[in-house]
């Protein structure tokens, strides 16, 4: 069963169609990914299923509701975690401290609580730093839990943001090119990380460059071309398919 | 749990009680009396470095909400309501205990609010312009926000200035003092001056503690992470307007708060505490407190206001804190001025030349 379903989803930016009527849908437990040439509409398609950006026109239904044109706080609140192409964390918060924001929407305590430390909020404190603990631990990078995340290598930092996305257990984690500027040994590690977060039971959908990555891990494959969905199937499909090469793999990595 | 982020609380509290027999057996009690305004002025700062220093909003408008504070609870407090002492209305607040008795200066008998109707109403009043003018104006990033918050400073600065209610150019006086506890009144004068001190320091302490909780909280962490960027923040499900709202509203009600107490124990409030220049000592404070720095903006608003009402910069008072925001936006715009980033930039220095 789909949990994720976009339909005839468009936005154009001026004269530019960058998304254009792009329908499919992402398997429960499965790991769909988004691929296409530079310029293709990857991350606005992204973006639009994230609420960064409104669509013109078109639907996105997530778990049986509309969040079509929500905000992004809210998208989260709905269960929809991402990571962003260039790695976007707290640089002078710790790991662990970033990792716990992750977990802001499944806590509650606000700024009256948080003032007077309130016993309760207390104790949700200690079990958000239980679950970010976790979510560390899950992704191998307790090492660097109290270091300041902006002194720390790129790989790392990488899997700090993947593991504030864990944190929220969310239903669906988005992950945009979660292997850009990762080398051939991290981007290895990558795919066993994402593997693993499967196996929790999380539903991903990937943007991304990297082909050997996408074909390894990835269930469903979508293409897409200036905007519009050209292709989807199994790896295998599209590895076969003589438009998708001709258009993408052919020139650029094939 | 670690004790270390409360050590500046605890210093505090000791001070505001250590200090007054210190100074008085050292022949310097004189000297409480300034500390007890710094006092005042660093609440405001507090509140400041909230908004500009953690969740990275810039205000220069804090001085408006200090003269808010500090205004409408004179106003209120300075009414005379013997006129209508026999109308149903007065005899049931007064019933409520919520009406005090008086003489002004020249022996007419005077009936008003109790200070303590007038601080929460001046105290809720700043937090509802603060709402009011926050919702649009945080949209605003960097310098528009800068420029708005400028905008709104003056405004407040010319209508007190111009508005006859409020004393115009001489600002109101005779304002009661503030009976917070039995015995304990918020007033000036030399017999209340050790007793003011304390208050003061415990307020400010209370209000430092309540902000090392807050930053060590999920709200805390949900306004760091905004400063660092409202997207992923967003995507990690804060709510970005509604924080920046509250935060800004926090920033406010600590300066209106600051601004009801400095003006009970000064008795008097003028338009110079709505200028604008104050907005900017506000910000020089905070900037040169290390920003995301609570320690830092106590430390530096203790000691620039304490040398400041001493009349040690003399009538280079305003320019010395236009100095200071210079130097600091130059070595250390993100802070740290007295730590790392200052240091490395002096190391830097050496190394040319």
């Amino acid at each position: 069963m789909s949990i994720l379903q976009v339909s005839g989803l468009s936005r154009s930016f001026g004269g530019l169609r960058a998304v254009d009527g792009v329908g499919f849908g992402a398997e429960e437990r499965g790991i769909t990914a988004v691929i296409g040439p530079n310029g293709a509409g990857k991350t606005t398609l992204f973006n639009l299923i994230s609420g960064s950006l409104m669509p013109d026109s078109g639907r996105v239904v997530f778990d049986g509701e509309d969040i079509t044109g929500l905000k992004p706080f809210r998208v989260a609140r709905r269960g929809i975690s991402r990571t962003f192409q260039t790695v976007k964390l707290s640089r002078r918060m710790t790991a662990l401290e970033n990792v716990m924001i992750g977990r802001h929407v499944r806590s509650r305590a606000g700024f009256a609580s948080g003032m007077l430390a309130s016993p309760w909020a207390k104790k949700e404190e200690r079990s958000i730093r239980e679950e970010a603990m976790k979510a560390i631990e899950l992704l191998g990078i307790a090492d660097y839990r109290d270091k300041e995340t902006g002194s720390l290598p790129f790989g790392i930092q990488r899997s700090v943001e993947l593991a504030r996305a864990i944190a929220a257990e969310p239903k669906l984690l988005l992950l945009d090119e979660p292997a850009s500027g990762l080398n051939v040994r991290e981007t290895r590690v990558l795919a066993e990380l994402v593997s693993r977060i499967r196996g929790r039971g999380i539903t991903i959908l990937v943007v991304e460059h990297d082909m050997s990555l996408v074909m390894d891990i990835s269930d469903e494959i979508v293409v897409l071309n200036f905007g519009k969905k050209l292709a989807q199937g199994k790896p295998r499909e599209i590895q076969a398919n003589r438009e998708v090469i001709d258009i993408y793999l052919g020139e650029d990595d094939a | 749990m670690s004790i270390k982020p409360y050590l500046p609380v605890i210093a505090l509290a000791v001070c505001a009680f250590l200090l007054p027999p210190v100074l008085t057996a050292a022949k310097s009690a004189f000297y409480l009396t300034q500390l007890t305004m710094s006092a005042y002025y660093a609440l405001a700062s507090l509140g400041l470095c909230a908004l500009m220093g953690y969740a990275g909003q810039i205000s220069l408008g804090q001085a408006g909400f200090f003269a808010i504070g500090g205004y409408a609870s004179s106003f209120i407090a300075t009414r005379n309501l013997q006129a209508i002492a026999s109308s149903p209305l007065a005899k049931a607040l007064d019933l409520a205990g919520l009406l005090s008795r008086g003489t002004d200066p020249y022996g007419v008998a005077l009936l008003s609010l109790s200070p303590w109707v007038s601080c929460i109403l001046a105290v809720l009043l700043a937090a509802a312009v603060a709402a009011l003018i926050g919702m649009p104006v945080l949209k605003l990033k960097g310098h528009y926000l800068a420029m708005a918050t400028l905008g709104f400073g003056l405004v407040i600065e010319k209508v007190v200035r111009g508005t006859k209610a409020l004393g115009a150019a001489d600002g109101l006086s005779n304002v009661p003092g503030f009976p917070i506890l039995p015995g304990l009144v918020v007033t000036g004068g030399k017999a209340a001056r050790a007793s003011n001190f304390t208050i003061s320091w415990v307020v400010l302490a209370l209000a430092l503690l309540a902000l090392v909780n807050l930053f060590r909280s999920r709200a805390g962490r949900a306004l760091r992470a905004l400063h660092d960027g409202e997207e992923a923040a967003g995507a990690n499900g804060v709510d970005t307007s509604r924080y920046k709202l509250n935060v800004f509203i926090l920033g406010a009600v600590f300066a209106a708060v600051a601004g009801v107490l400095l003006t009970h124990y000064n008795g008097s409030i003028g338009p110079g505490e709505a200028n604008v220049m104050k907005s900017v000592r506000y910000v020089a404070i905070v900037s040169v407190g290390g920003m995301a720095n609570l320690t830092g903006t106590l430390i530096a608003g203790l000691l620039l206001n304490f040398l400041s009402l001493r009349g040690i910069f003399g009538s280079l008072d305003d320019a010395v804190f236009g100095i200071v925001l210079i130097f600091v936006m130059m070595l250390a715009p993100e802070g740290k001025a007295f730590g790392h980033s200052f240091s490395s930039f002096l190391r830097r220095k050496g190394r040319a030349g």
